[in-house]
């Protein structure tokens, strides 16, 4: 069992969320190339390290979060805090 | 040692009735199926992962071209990924016209795969049933059929009434959840032993000089002239690569490692359309056979084959998280047998033996990503997610002459990396998300 910490409810079990994949900076909309938005939606880094990466807290609060884990131990850092908006930096 | 039971000059032992009664006679031992070698400074070509796709690759470099300079490293030991992980289905009823005739010609090679590297590789052409227990992925089993049909591949759909006939075990009544409506019926599919189909490869390449390297994990690929940093990236060329146990210098690295595959191409400066996902399978306690072919539920997201031994090996869909930790979970198991118990009620004594997973490469169209990638001389043959096993043969006589002749196969074309460049997605979904 993989035990996600959402932000507003807790630690969860990883079933009871949808996980978003890998957040990554989304290309300005204005400016992009068709190209440059094909990277964005297929490519990834898929390190085996920390990740930066979104989850869905589906059964709980329905809310979006960020979080870091290590792909490689499934762990989690840095408890993310209310209000971490879906979507990385920019 | 005698002569009997040897191949011509160099290389294993030839495995036949005769060998086989003269080596129990005389009590002689078999000699290892490929022999160790040190590891040289430079190489004509270095394939990274020796899973069943390295190996496949180096010995149609070897037949087929000629190229036996060519070293397979592994990190691990031979088959110690995926390789030795599947459940070992093969079938060609895909779905793109593209898949279709790519996956037919890999069966083609496995019919004939006892044979050519001289291994009982057990492959039983059993049949393959995929059930649908709605009317949208019976439009999707139809669909199938025809493509099928279109190329040549032995495809149909069935009503319950035959499948009944094909497969008695099987709840095909009104009375289930999810009753099943029909099934796509590919008689050409099957199981084959998957550990023969990696030992026969490694033997086959290593009796014509191809050399394996256990326990040599590769640090970093050695690139110059590239856009990227220490001249990785698009634009540039392979120099060589770093092992755990020093530099080799080749001109041609071919990244097979499949779960791995993104860090391998990232040591490239190659960034691949792929997330990394472990898949869990299960086997129970062997009994009587009583299960004929290989039985897929999408809707129910399991999939079961019975062994010759009696074991039934029960599989599902890929875990949802992606990571490269190999842990099985209790969810996977309770769901599993949940489902299986509402297609094969009558198995609900049986005992679950083992369970166990292994690391998928999975892309967004569920097809693969093969060939040149902009970095002259690195080549990949990743992307094969849950159905990779089936694919080896192909990919490896491909991918052989990919780097043989420089130039891209036209069986091949479509799974070009660009692909996700030009967004020309080869979608198989519908057909290899839950059968693998
Ligand atoms: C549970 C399960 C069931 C499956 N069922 C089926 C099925 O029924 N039918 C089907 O067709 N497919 C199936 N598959 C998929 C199939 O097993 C794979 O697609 C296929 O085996 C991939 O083979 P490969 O040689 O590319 O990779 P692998 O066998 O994974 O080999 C990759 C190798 O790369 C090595 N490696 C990694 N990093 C490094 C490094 N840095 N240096 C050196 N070596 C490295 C690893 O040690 C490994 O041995 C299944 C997979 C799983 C996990
Ligand atoms: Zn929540």
């Amino acid at each position: 069992m993989l035990l996600v910490p959402c932000p507003y409810c807790g630690p969860r079990n990883s079933v009871d969320l949808r996980y978003g994949g890998e957040s990554q900076p989304r290309p300005d909309p204005a400016t992009a190339t068709p190209e440059q938005w094909r990277g964005y939606l297929y490519r990834r880094d898929n390190p085996a390290d920390w990740l930066r990466e979104n989850w869905y807290c589906r059964s709980g609060c329905r809310r979006w979060f960020t979080v870091e884990r290590n792909t490689a131990t499934n762990e989690f850092r840095h408890p993310p805090m209310p209000g971490d908006k879906r979507g990385g930096k920019a | 040692m005698g002569s009997l039971g040897r191949r011509l000059g160099r290389g294993p032992a030839k495995y036949s009735a005769a060998a086989l009664v003269w080596r129990g006679l005389r009590g002689g031992q078999w000699p290892r199926i490929w022999r160790d070698a040190e590891l040289k400074r430079s190489y004509d070509a270095v394939i990274v992962g020796g899973g069943v796709h390295g190996l496949a690759t180096a010995y149609y470099l070897a037949r087929n071209h000629g190229i036996k300079d060519v070293a397979v490293l592994d990190k691990a030991y031979l088959g110690s990924g995926a390789s030795g992980r599947n459940t070992a289905i093969v079938r060609a009823n895909y779905l793109t016209p593209e898949g279709v005739a790519f996956y037919d010609r890999s069966l083609q090679l496995y019919n004939t795969m006892a044979t050519d590297l001289n291994i009982n590789v057990m492959f039983s052409e059993r049949g393959h049933l995929t059930l649908a227990h709605n009317d949208s992925s019976l439009r999707t089993m139809h669909w199938r059929a025809e493509v099928n049909k279109l190329q040549g591949v032995d495809s149909s759909v069935i009503g319950p009434d035959e499948i009944k006939k094909v497969a008695p075990s099987l709840d095909t009544s009104s009375h289930p959840r999810y009753p099943i409506l029909g099934a796509l019926y590919h008689p050409p599919g099957g199981i084959v032993r998957h550990d023969a189909v990696v030992w026969g490869y490694a033997r086959a390449a290593d009796c014509m000089g191809v050399e394996m390297h256990q326990k040599t994990e590769v640090l970093d690929i050695l690139c110059e002239g590239g856009d990227g940093t220490d001249g990785k990236g698009p634009g540039g060329r392979v120099v060589g690569v770093r092992t755990s146990r020093g530099d080799i210098s080749t001109p041609v690295v071919v990244n097979c490692t499949a779960g791995w595959a993104s860090l391998i191409s990232a040591m490239a400066g190659v960034r691949l359309p792929i997330t990394t996902h472990p898949l869990q399978a299960a086997v129970t306690e062997p009994v009587k056979v009583f299960l004929p072919t290989v039985v897929v539920s999408g809707s129910l997201h399991v999939y079961i084959s019975q062994t010759d031994r009696g074991e039934l090996v029960f599989g599902a869909a890929v875990d949802p998280v992606a990571t490269y930790s190999i842990r099985g979970s209790l969810e996977f198991t309770e769901e599993l047998a949940g489902h299986v118990l509402e297609l094969m009620p009558g198995v609900s004594r049986m005992r679950l033996l083992r369970q166990w997973s292994g690391l998928c490469d999975m892309t967004p169209d569920y097809s693969p990503v093969m060939g040149f990638t902009g970095v002259d001389g690195f080549l990949v043959d990743v992307g094969w997610g849950t159905y990779g096993f089936k694919a080896a043969p192909v990919s490896g006589e491909q991918m052989a002459e990919a780097v043989a002749t420089g130039r891209t196969p036209e069986l091949i074309a479509p799974f070009a990396l660009s692909r996700f460049d030009t967004g020309e997605l080869v979608g198989e979904k519908g057909a290899a998300a839950v059968g693998h």
